[in-house]
C-alpha cells in the first residue's frame, strides 16, 4: 500500500478560488444564469422538449409504416420529412446536448470539485445559442413547404433538389443554419468542459483519479471539437449551394426537363465531410454513456470497477480510433475496393477497445453485491443492449455484408439499437442516478420499475423483429411497400406488430416524465447520498448544492473514485476526500 | 482527406506527449493520500485563459484544413479553372505581418509595464488588422470586376468562401482587440491587461498562419508542394 500523505499533515487547499458570478435578481438566477447546474437543467429540459417532438415523429412514421393506406394526413412527403427530423433531433438536439450539455454541464464541476466551468459567460452563451437552434429548427415546421425530407444525412443532390420536401423551400436552410448555430454553441460549452478538467481540478484529484463519467465526456467532448467543424463545413458549403447558386457538391443535373445552373460538383464529397463528423459522432454519444455506466455499475454492485486503466485506456483509443472508419458508412458509394478493405480492417479493430470495456463491465458485477435499484437496471440493460448492437456492428463493418444489407430495415435495427436504445437507456439510468442530487428527492420506485421494464423489454420487441424483416430484404426509406415480393403478409403483420410496440414505449415515457414532475415536491426525502457513492458529487455539504458547489473549501482528494467494499473500512464506500489509509490486506503495490 | 488527417495527426501527437505526462501509468487503486504534493500541483501553470484559447484555435485550425482538404478533392475534378489571383494580397499580407508584429511589440511592452507603448501597438495593429480586411473586400471587387464570379468556378466559390471564413475570424479578432484597448485606455489591472495582450498576440498570430497557408493554398503552391511530395513518396 502506498500511502501518499505527506508527514506533517494536510496543507490547506492551495488551488486558486475562482471568481463566482453572484446573480443579483430572479432572472440572473434562474434564466441568464451562469452556474453550470442551471445550464445543465436548462440544456436538459430543451433536449428532452424537442426530443418528445421526435418520438412523436417516430409514432408518426410507425403508423404510416405499421398500418399504411389509413391515415391520410401521412403524405409520402410528410414522411420524409418524419424522418429527417426524427433522425436529426434525436442524433444531434437530444443525445448530443443532453449528453454533453446536460451532464457534462452538472457533472463535470461537482466531479472534479471545481467551483463552476471556467469561463461561466461563455457557458451560458453556449445554451442560448442552443436554444436558437432548437428554434430555428422547429420554425421549420411552420415554414412555407414544412421541414426538410432530405434524409438525416441530408445528402445532396436530391437535398436541395425540388422533389424533396423542403429542398427549394425555406427546410433545408433552416436545418443547415440550425446546424451551424448549434455547432457554434456547442464549441462554446465543449471549450468549458475540456478546459474545466484540465485545469479546475481540486487538490488530489489527478487525472487518474478522475471518475469515468468524466473521463467519456471529457474525450468525448475532444472529438465532437474535431469532428463539428467537418459538418460545419459541410453545411456552409450546402447552404452556398442552394442560397446562391454555387457547384461544391452539385453535379450537372436536369431537374423537370430543365438544365439547372450547377455543375460538375461532388456528392461524394459532401458524404466524406458528413461522415467524417458522423462516425465520430457515434462515439460522442456512446463514450459518455461508457463512463456514466462504468459509475452506476460499480456504485450499486458495491465493487471497484474492474481495470480503471484499461477502461481510461480504452476510452481514449477509441476516440482515436474513430477518426478513421468514417467511410464505412459509404461502402455502397462506389469507392476503390482497396479503401474499403482498409475501412473494414479499421472498424473491426475498433471492437477491440469497445469488448475490453464490456469485459470489465462484467467482472466488476463478478460476485458483487448487486443491487437492482432502477439505475443499475437500466446499466445492465444497457451492457445488453450495447453487446446486441455492437455485434450486428460487425456484420455491417464487412463489405460484403454491408453492401446487400445497406438499403434494409437491417441497417435501421442496428443503429437504433446501439446508438438509440442503448445510450438512452444510460440517460434514463442517470437521471434515476443523479435526480436525487439535483433536487433532493428519489424518484418514485414502482413507476421507475414500470418504466424500466417496458422499455428494455418493448425496445426488444420493436428492434428484434425489424433485424429479422430487414434480412427478408424489406427495405428501409419507403413510406409504403404493398405487393412487392419482400412484403409478405408475415412481414405486414410483423410490422404491425412493431408499431404497437412503439406505442407502448413512447407511453412508457411518459410515465416517466409525469414521474420527473410528480417527484420533486412528492418524492421520498433523499438526503446527500442516498447510494452511498464515493465521488465528490455526493458529498456536498448542501443538497441539492448551492452556488458554487462546496461550502466555504474546496475538497481535497485523497483516493480514486471506486473505494467499494473496502476490507477493513468502517462502511462499504470511502468517498474520495475522506483521509486516511485503509485496506491493508489488498495486493501489495 | 489527407490534410485533415495530417492535422489530427499532429493533434493526436500532442495529445499523446501531454497524457504521456500524466501518469497513465498509475495504479489509483494503490495509492491514497496527497499525490498532488509528490508530482506538484494540478492543471497547467499556464493561464486557463491561454489554455482556453489553445483548444479553441485547435478547432479553428480544424475548421481550416477540412476547408483544404475539400479544396483539393474538389480541384481534382475536371471544371476546375484556377483564378489569377489579385496583387493586392501581396499588401495585405504584409499589412497583416505588420499587424501581427505590432501586437507582439505590444505584448513586449505589457511585460515591461509601459502603458504608452502598450497602446500604441494595439491601436496599429486594430487599424493594420482593418486595413487587412478592406484589402480583403478589394482584392473581392477586382475579382468581381474581372468576370470571376463567385458560381462560375468552383476555384472563385472557394476562393470567396475561405478568404471570407478567414476574414470573420479576423472580424471576431477584432472585437477582442477592441476590448483589450478600451481596457489599455480605462485603467485596466497591468496583470490583467497583460494577458488580454498575450491572448490577442496568440490568436492574431495564429491567423496570421492561416492566411499564408491559404494564401499559399489559393495561390497553387501548395498544391505543386503535394504534387513533389507525392512524386518523392512514390
Amino acid at each position: 500500500m502506498v500511502d501518499v500523505t505527506p508527514a506533517d499533515g494536510v496543507p490547506p487547499a492551495e488551488v486558486a478560488e475562482m471568481e463566482l458570478y453572484h446573480p443579483h435578481s430572479w432572472w440572473t438566477k434562474y434564466v441568464f444564469s451562469q452556474d453550470a447546474k442551471v445550464i445543465a437543467i436548462q440544456y436538459s429540459a430543451t433536449a428532452t422538449a424537442i426530443g418528445m417532438v421526435a418520438l412523436v415523429l417516430s409514432w408518426m412514421m410507425r403508423l404510416q409504416l405499421g398500418f399504411p393506406g389509413t391515415f391520410d394526413f401521412i403524405t409520402p412527403e410528410a414522411y420524409y420529412q418524419f424522418i429527417t427530423m426524427h433522425g436529426m433531433i434525436m442524433v444531434i438536439y437530444l443525445l448530443t446536448a443532453l449528453f454533453l450539455g446536460g451532464f457534462g454541464n452538472y457533472l463535470i464541476p461537482l466531479m472534479v470539485g471545481a467551483r463552476d466551468m471556467v469561463f461561466p459567460y461563455v457557458n451560458m452563451l453556449s445554451y442560448w445559442i442552443y436554444l436558437l437552434a432548437v428554434l430555428v429548427l422547429v420554425s421549420s415546421f411552420f415554414a412555407p413547404g414544412g421541414p426538410t425530407g432530405a434524409g438525416w444525412t441530408l445528402y445532396p443532390p436530391q437535398a436541395i433538389m425540388t422533389g424533396t420536401p423542403g429542398g427549394q423551400d425555406w427546410g433545408i436552410i433552416l436545418m443547415l443554419v440550425s446546424l451551424i448555430l448549434f455547432i457554434i454553441g456547442f464549441t462554446m460549452g465543449g471549450l468549458n468542459y475540456v478546459v474545466t478538467v484540465l485545469q479546475a481540478r481540486t487538490r488530489g484529484m489527478t487525472l487518474m483519479r478522475l471518475p469515468l463519467t468524466v473521463w467519456g465526456i471529457f474525450t468525448a467532448t475532444v472529438m465532437a471539437l474535431l469532428a463539428f467543424p467537418a459538418l460545419f463545413v459541410a453545411c456552409v458549403m450546402m447552404l452556398f449551394d442552394r442560397a446562391l447558386g454555387t457547384s461544391f457538391f452539385m453535379p450537372a443535373i436536369v431537374e423537370m426537363g430543365e438544365q439547372l445552373q450547377h455543375g460538375g460538383g461532388s456528392p461524394i464529397l459532401f458524404q466524406h465531410l458528413f461522415w467524417f463528423f458522423g462516425h465520430p459522432e457515434v462515439y460522442i454519444v456512446a463514450l459518455p454513456a461508457f463512463g456514466i455506466v462504468s459509475d452506476l455499475i460499480s456504485t450499486h454492485a458495491r465493487k471497484n470497477i474492474f481495470g480503471y486503466r484499461m477502461m481510461v485506456w480504452a476510452i481514449v483509443g477509441i476516440g482515436a480510433l474513430s477518426f478513421v472508419v468514417w467511410a464505412h458508412h459509404m461502402y455502397v458509394s462506389g469507392m476503390h475496393p482497396y479503401f474499403g478493405f482498409f475501412f473494414a480492417t479499421t472498424t473491426l479493430i475498433i471492437a477491440v477497445p469497445t469488448a475490453i470495456k464490456v469485459y470489465n463491465w462484467v467482472l466488476t458485477l463478478w460476485r458483487g453485491d448487486i443491487h437492482l435499484t432502477v439505475p443499475m437496471l437500466f446499466a445492465l440493460a444497457f451492457i445488453v443492449t450495447f453487446v446486441n448492437g455492437g455485434l450486428t456492428g460487425l456484420f455491417l463493418g464487412n463489405v460484403v455484408v454491408d453492401v446487400p444489407l445497406s438499403d434494409t430495415m437491417f441497417v435501421v435495427a442496428h443503429f437504433h439499437m446501439v446508438m438509440g436504445v442503448a445510450p438512452i437507456l444510460v440517460i434514463l439510468g442517470a437521471i434515476y442516478h443523479w435526480y436525487p442530487k439535483v433536487t433532493g428527492r428519489m424518484l418514485n420506485e414502482a413507476m421507475g420499475q414500470f418504466h424500466f421494464w417496458v422499455t428494455f423489454l418493448g425496445a426488444y420487441l420493436i428492434f428484434f423483429p425489424m433485424h429479422y424483416i430487414g434480412l427478408m430484404g424489406v427495405p428501409r426509406r419507403y413510406n409504403e411497400l404493398t405487393a412487392t415480393t419482400v412484403m409478405t403478409e408475415s412481414a405486414h403483420d410483423l410490422n404491425a406488430f412493431i408499431s404497437i410496440m412503439a406505442f407502448l414505449v413512447g407511453f412508457a415515457q411518459i410515465v416517466f416524465l409525469f414521474n420527473l414532475i410528480w417527484s420533486i415536491r412528492h418524492g421520498r426525502e433523499a438526503g446527500g447520498n442516498p447510494w452511498r457513492a464515493t465521488t465528490l458529487e455526493w458529498q456536498t455539504s448542501e443538497t441539492p448544492p448551492a452556488h458554487g458547489n462546496f461550502g466555504k473549501e474546496l475538497p481535497i482528494v485523497y483516493r480514486w473514485a471506486y473505494d467499494y467494499s473496502v476490507p477493513g473500512a468502517k462502511e462499504d464506500f470511502i468517498p474520495q476526500n475522506m483521509p486516511g489509509s485503509f485496506g491493508s490486506s489488498r495486493e501489495p503495490a | 482527406m489527407s490534410v485533415i488527417l495530417v492535422f489530427l495527426l499532429v493533434i493526436v501527437g500532442f495529445v499523446g506527449w501531454w497524457l504521456s505526462h500524466q501518469r497513465l501509468m498509475a495504479k489509483p487503486w494503490l495509492e491514497q493520500g496527497l499525490i498532488g504534493d509528490i508530482i506538484g500541483p494540478e492543471g497547467s501553470a499556464l493561464p486557463t485563459a491561454k489554455i482556453g484559447l489553445g483548444v479553441f484555435l485547435a478547432v479553428v485550425g480544424c475548421l481550416f484544413a477540412l476547408f483544404t482538404s475539400a479544396y483539393f478533392m474538389r480541384m481534382a475534378l475536371s471544371d476546375w479553372q484556377a483564378l489569377p489571383l489579385p496583387r493586392v494580397l501581396w499588401f495585405n499580407t504584409g499589412v497583416l505581418v505588420l499587424s501581427s508584429i505590432a501586437l507582439q511589440c505590444a505584448s513586449v511592452a505589457a511585460r515591461r509595464g509601459e502603458i504608452d507603448a502598450v497602446r500604441l501597438g494595439l491601436v496599429t495593429a486594430g487599424l493594420t488588422a482593418l486595413a487587412f480586411l478592406v484589402g480583403q473586400l478589394v482584392a473581392w471587387r477586382e475579382l468581381t470586376a474581372d468576370g470571376y464570379l463567385l458560381t462560375a468556378n468552383p476555384a472563385n466559390s472557394f476562393f470567396y468562401l475561405i478568404t471570407g471564413m478567414h476574414g470573420l475570424h479576423i472580424l471576431g479578432g477584432l472585437v477582442g482587440l477592441g476590448r483589450t484597448t478600451a481596457g489599455a485606455w480605462n485603467g485596466a489591472r497591468p496583470e490583467r491587461l497583460r494577458l488580454s495582450v498575450e491572448l490577442c498576440a496568440m490568436y492574431w498570430h495564429f491567423l496570421l498562419f492561416v492566411w499564408l497557408a491559404i494564401f499559399a493554398l489559393l495561390a497553387g503552391w501548395a498544391a505543386t508542394f503535394i504534387e513533389i511530395c507525392r512524386q518523392l513518396l512514390t
